[in-house]
C-alpha cells in the first residue's frame, strides 16, 4: 500500500528485529496510524469501517454456530432450535448471525449510498468502487445461502424460488439449475453445498476488503468536498488519534442499534414461516426474500409480458421470454453500477456542488425504497405498475439521468482546498 | 446537516421498518385483537401462575393431538415445577426406546431428559386420524404466525399500523370460533368457522369449551382464561430465553450507553485541537 | 486564560485527557473481555447433553465373574461381577507396589461389583480384558494395548505408562438390581 511514508522508530530491540525481516510496525505506523485523512470527514465516512467490523462479527458468531450446527435436511431445523434452546449463549450468538446480516446490509447501503451522493466513485478511484460492488455480489450470495441453512420454510422455497432463476438461461438454463441442486429438487446435497460455500465466501469477502483498503489508500479517502487533498499539511490529520476515536464512537452507537434488535426484537428482520420446518410439498402463500433483497426482487417481478419496457428491449416478445428479461434486469441492477464512473461525466464529485444532480440523487433513493416496498408485498393491482414505474426509473437514472446531467450541469464554485472549506464554514463539517 | 438526517432517516428507515414480517403469511382475516402480555415489552417475563395454568390446558386439550417436540420435561423446572414434580409428569409418560439386547423396540416412562412425546407415530398417522390435515406441532407456533415473534418493535413499512405478534393470532384464533358462519360464507363439511384463520375455514374443532379443564390454583377455566393461560405457556415453549434475553440485554445497552457516552467525550476532546 | 495560569492549566488539561483515555479503554476491554465470555462458553457441554448425565443399569443379570460395558457420558463404564479370588487377591495387595496407591475397599461400594470408567489413564484407548477371551495383562485384570499398561483386579494401575487408576465414577444402588451411574 503507498500513500503516507512512516517515519517509525522504536527503541524495542525485539520490535526492531522483527522490523528488519518484515516491516509490519512500519506499515501498520503508516498505514493505520500517520496515515494522512481529510480533516472534513463527517459521520458518513464512519460506515466503512463499521463494516468490516460488522464482518469480524459475522465470521466470529458463524464460526462459532456452525461448532453446533448440522447440515442435513432431517436435522438442520433441529440443530438450529437446539442452539437456541440448549447451547450455552447459543440464542444469544444465533440472534447475534440473524440480525447481523441485516446490520450489515443496512451500513452497507449507507456506505454505497454515500459514495454515490459525495462522488467517491469518480477518478482516480473507479477500481476501489468496483472492488466494493463486487464485495456486495458475494455477500448477497454469502446472505442468500446463510438464510437456506435454518431449513424453514422461507430458506427451501426461497432456495427454490432463487435457483430456479437459472432455468432461464436459454440452453443450458436446466442443466445448470441441477447442478446448483445436486439433485431434482432442493434437497439435502444442495444444504450442504450452501454450508460449504457460506462458509467459504466470507473469507473471499475479506481478501476483497483488503484489495478495497489497497485501492483506498492509494489516493487516499474522498471527502464531503469531493475536492482533492492538495497539502498534506493543512488538508489531513493522521488517521490515528482522531479518525479511530471517531470509528470508536460510532461503533458504540451501532452497537446500541444492534443490541436492541439482538435483545427487544430479535426476530423483527425475519420471517414468521422459517419457523416452520421445510416441507416441500406445501408453499407458503406469499413467498418473500429477505429485506435487503426486497429492490431487486421487485425489479424481477416487474418484468411481466406486458411491460412496456420488456416489448422494447425484447424487440416486441422476439428475443428473450419475459422471465429471462426479468433475471437479467436483476443482475444488471447490480452490474451496472459498475459503469458509473464512466456513466457520471461531471468533473465535480460532490453532490454538495452540484444541485441538479443532488435533486436526482434524492429521486433515485426514493425511487429504491419504493422498490423495496414494492418487493415485500404481492404482486397485485396498482402494485404491478408502481414496479415497474420505478424498475424503469432506476435505470433510466443510472443509463440517461448520470451522464445527461453530468454534461448539462453547472455546478456551483468549489472551495480551493479541503483547509479552505473547513475555515469558511466551520459548522458544515461537523 | 439537513441532508445528513435526511439520508440517514431514508437509508435506516428502509432497512428498519422493511423488517418484520414483510407481508404477513396469516393475513385475509381481521387483525388480532393486541393483547397485553406480561412478556411484551422490554422488562417483560412470564407469568408463573399463567404458565403453570396454560400448561394444564395444554396437557389436557392441546396434547391429545398437537406435539411439542422441542420441550423437554426437564425444561418445566423453568415453569415453576421441582425437580421432583418434573420427575413424576415424565414418568406418567411412556416413550418408545431401543433397541434392547433382542432388538426389539421397548416402551419405558419417560425421564426428565426426554422430549414431550407426540400424540402420533409420524405426520401421515397424524393427518389420517385428523381429516387429513396434520395438526401442526406447538413447539414454535407463537414464532411461526403472525408477525416478528416476541417484539418491542411494532411498526415497518408494510405494517405502518402496528402488527399483531404471534402471540395475538394464537390467542384471537383460540377464542375465534363462530358457530354460524356470515351468510353466503360455504363451509365444507368437517370444517369449523373462525373469524382470525386464513380463509376461515378450520380443521380443528373449537378446544376450549367452558371448564373443559379444572385449574389446580382455582381459577375460573373460561374460555378467553385458559386461550390467555396456554398461548402464555406456548409462547414460552417458543422463546424459553426471552427473560433471560430482555434482562441481559438492558445490561448490555446501559454498559454500551455508558461506554459510548465516555468515547464521545474523549471525541470530543482528541478533535477540540483540530479547525 | 490568563497568562500565568496557562501552564498549570496545561498540565490540569494533559491529566484529565489521560484519565479519559484510560478509563475509556478500561471500560472498552472490560466489555470485550464479557463479549467474548459467550462465544467460548457456547462449546462447554449444553444443556442436553448435561441431562443425560446420568444413567440407570440393570445389573441382576451379570453372572459372576462377567462383565457388562455401559455407555455413560458417551464413555464406557465396566462394570465387573468380580469372584471372591478376584476379591481376595484385589485387596492383598501392598499399597507400596502401586504406582498409584489406593486400597480395594476405597474403590467399591460392595466388594462384589467393581465399576469404573473404562477409558486408560495413559492417553484415553480403551483397555482390554472386559471378554472371556482378552488379554487380561500380568495382573489378571485389563491390558491396554494402545501402549502397554496392565490393570490389576481392583482397576489399579501395575505397570506400564499410565500414571494413575482407572476412575470410579459417582454411583449409587438404587436397588439390588440396579445401579444408578452419576
Amino acid at each position: 500500500m503507498s500513500g503516507g511514508t512512516s517515519n517509525f522508530q522504536s527503541n524495542s530491540r525485539v520490535v526492531n528485529w522483527i522490523e528488519h525481516r518484515l516491516p509490519v510496525f512500519s506499515f501498520l505506523d503508516s498505514q493505520l496510524h500517520q496515515y494522512p485523512t481529510p480533516k472534513n470527514l463527517n459521520y458518513f465516512w464512519n460506515f466503512g469501517s463499521l463494516a468490516g467490523i460488522v464482518l469480524v462479527i459475522m465470521i466470529v458468531s458463524g464460526i462459532t454456530l456452525a461448532m453446533s450446527y448440522t447440515p442435513h435436511t432431517d436435522l438442520a431445523f433441529d440443530s438450529v432450535e437446539r442452539i437456541m434452546r440448549d447451547v450455552n449463549s447459543g440464542w444469544l450468538i444465533r440472534y447475534i448471525h440473524m440480525n447481523g446480516a441485516s446490520i450489515f446490509f443496512i451500513v452497507v447501503y449507507i456506505h454505497i449510498f454515500r459514495g454515490l451522493y459525495y462522488g467517491s466513485y469518480k477518478a482516480p478511484r473507479e477500481i476501489l468502487w468496483m472492488i466494493g460492488i463486487f464485495i456486495l455480489l458475494a455477500m448477497m450470495a454469502t446472505a442468500f445461502m446463510g438464510y437456506v441453512l435454518p431449513w424453514g420454510q422461507m430458506s427451501f422455497w426461497g432456495a427454490t424460488v432463487i435457483t430456479n432463476l437459472f432455468s432461464a438461461i436459454p440452453l443450458v438454463g436446466d442443466w445448470i439449475v441441477q447442478l446448483l441442486w445436486g439433485g431434482f429438487v432442493v434437497g439435502n446435497p444442495t444444504l450442504n453445498r450452501f454450508f460449504s460455500l457460506h462458509y467459504l465466501l466470507p473469507f473471499v469477502i475479506v481478501g476483497l476488503v483488503f484489495l478495497h483498503l489497497w485501492a483506498l489508500h492509494m489516493h487516499h479517502s474522498n471527502n464531503p468536498t469531493g475536492v482533492e487533498i492538495k497539502d498534506e499539511k493543512k488538508d489531513t490529520i493522521p488517521f490515528h488519534p482522531y479518525y479511530t476515536i471517531k470509528d470508536m464512537y460510532g461503533l458504540g452507537l451501532m452497537l446500541i442499534f444492534f443490541a436492541f434488535f439482538i435483545f427487544f426484537a430479535p426476530n423483527y428482520f425475519g420471517h414468521p414461516d422459517n419457523y416452520i420446518m421445510a416441507d416441500p410439498l406445501v408453499t407458503p402463500p406469499h413467498i418473500v426474500p429477505e429485506w435487503y433483497f426486497l429492490p431487486f426482487y421487485a425489479i424481477l417481478r416487474a418484468f411481466t409480458s406486458d411491460y412496456w419496457v420488456y416489448q422494447i428491449v425484447s424487440l416486441g416478445g422476439w428475443l428473450m421470454s419475459a422471465k429471462l428479461a426479468g433475471v437479467i434486469a436483476m443482475f444488471a441492477s447490480i452490474l451496472v453500477l459498475l459503469l458509473l464512473p464512466w456513466l457520471d461525466r461531471s468533473r465535480v464529485r460532490s453532490a454538495k456542488y452540484r444541485p441538479l444532480y443532488r435533486f436526482f440523487f434524492w429521486v433515485f433513493a426514493i425511487d429504491c425504497v419504493i422498490l423495496g416496498w414494492v418487493g415485500g408485498l404481492p404482486p397485485e393491482g396498482v402494485l404491478v405498475t408502481i414496479g415497474q414505474w420505478s424498475t424503469f426509473w432506476y435505470f433510466f437514472h443510472i443509463i440517461i439521468i448520470v451522464p445527461v446531467v453530468g454534461i448539462l450541469e453547472r455546478p456551483k464554485p468549489l472551495p480551493d482546498s479541503i483547509a479552505a472549506s473547513v475555515t469558511s464554514a466551520p459548522q458544515a463539517a461537523e | 446537516m439537513k441532508m445528513k438526517k435526511t439520508l440517514t432517516a431514508i437509508a435506516l428507515g428502509f432497512g428498519i421498518l422493511a423488517g418484520a414480517g414483510n407481508a404477513q403469511a396469516a393475513g385475509s382475516g381481521p387483525k388480532p385483537p393486541t393483547v397485553d402480555w406480561s412478556f411484551n415489552g422490554i422488562f417483560g417475563t412470564y407469568d408463573r401462575a399463567a404458565l403453570q395454568r396454560g400448561f394444564q390446558v395444554f396437557r389436557n386439550v392441546c396434547a391429545a393431538c398437537h406435539s411439542l417436540d422441542l420441550v423437554a420435561f426437564r425444561n418445566l423446572e423453568a415453569i415453576g415445577y421441582s425437580e421432583d414434580e418434573v420427575k413424576a409428569i415424565a414418568s406418567s409418560y411412556e416413550v418408545q426406546d431401543g433397541p434392547d439386547d433382542s432388538g426389539e423396540m421397548f416402551n419405558r416412562p419417560a425421564t426428565p431428559a426426554d422430549h414431550w412425546p407426540s400424540p402420533f407415530p409420524n405426520a401421515k398417522a397424524a393427518a389420517a386420524a385428523n381429516g387429513g390435515a396434520a395438526p401442526p406441532d406447538l413447539s414454535l407456533i407463537t414464532k411461526a404466525r403472525g408477525a416478528g415473534g416476541d417484539s418491542a418493535l411494532r411498526v415497518s413499512l408494510f405494517h405502518p399500523g402496528g402488527f399483531p405478534l404471534g402471540a395475538d393470532y394464537v390467542h384471537a384464533l383460540l377464542t375465534g370460533y363462530k358457530e354460524n358462519p356470515p351468510e353466503g360464507f360455504d363451509l365444507p363439511a368437517g370444517k369449523y368457522y373462525n373469524e382470525y384463520f386464513p380463509g376461515h375455514a378450520i380443521s380443528m374443532a373449537p378446544p376450549l369449551g367452558e371448564g373443559i379443564v379444572e385449574y389446580e390454583d382455582g381459577t375460573a377455566a373460561t374460555p378467553e382464561q385458559m386461550s390467555t393461560d396456554v398461548t402464555t405457556f406456548l409462547a414460552w415453549a417458543a422463546e424459553p430465553e426471552l427473560e433471560h434475553r430482555k434482562n441481559l440485554g438492558i445490561k448490555v445497552i446501559l454498559f454500551l450507553l455508558v461506554l459510548t457516552a465516555m468515547l464521545y467525550a474523549l471525541k470530543r476532546k482528541i478533535w477540540s485541537d483540530v479547525h | 486564560m490568563s497568562e500565568t495560569a496557562s501552564g498549570s492549566a496545561e498540565i490540569d488539561e494533559q491529566t484529565r485527557r489521560d484519565f479519559l483515555i484510560w478509563s475509556t479503554v478500561a471500560v472498552g476491554a472490560v466489555g470485550t473481555a464479557l463479549a467474548v465470555w459467550p462465544f467460548i462458553d457456547q462449546m462447554n457441554p449444553a444443556a442436553d447433553t448435561l441431562a443425560l448425565a446420568s444413567t440407570e443399569v440393570d445389573i441382576s443379570q451379570i453372572e459372576v465373574g462377567q462383565s457388562i460395558t455401559v455407555i455413560w457420558r458417551g464413555k464406557p463404564v465396566f462394570i465387573r461381577h468380580r469372584t471372591p479370588e478376584e476379591i481376595k487377591e484385589a485387596e492383598a495387595v501392598d499399597l507400596a507396589d502401586l504406582p498409584d496407591p489406593q486400597t480395594d475397599d476405597a474403590r467399591v461400594q460392595k466388594p462384589e461389583w467393581l465399576i469404573m470408567v473404562g477409558v486408560c489413564t495413559h492417553l484415553g484407548c480403551i483397555p482390554l480384558g472386559q471378554k472371556s477371551g482378552d488379554p487380561k495383562g500380568d495382573f489378571g485384570g485389563w491390558f491396554c494395548p494402545c501402549h502397554g499398561s496392565h490393570y490389576d483386579t481392583s482397576g489399579r494401575i501395575r505397570k506400564g505408562p499410565a500414571p494413575n487408576n482407572l476412575p470410579v465414577p459417582g454411583y449409587e444402588f438404587t436397588s439390588d438390581s440396579t445401579v444408578l451411574i452419576g
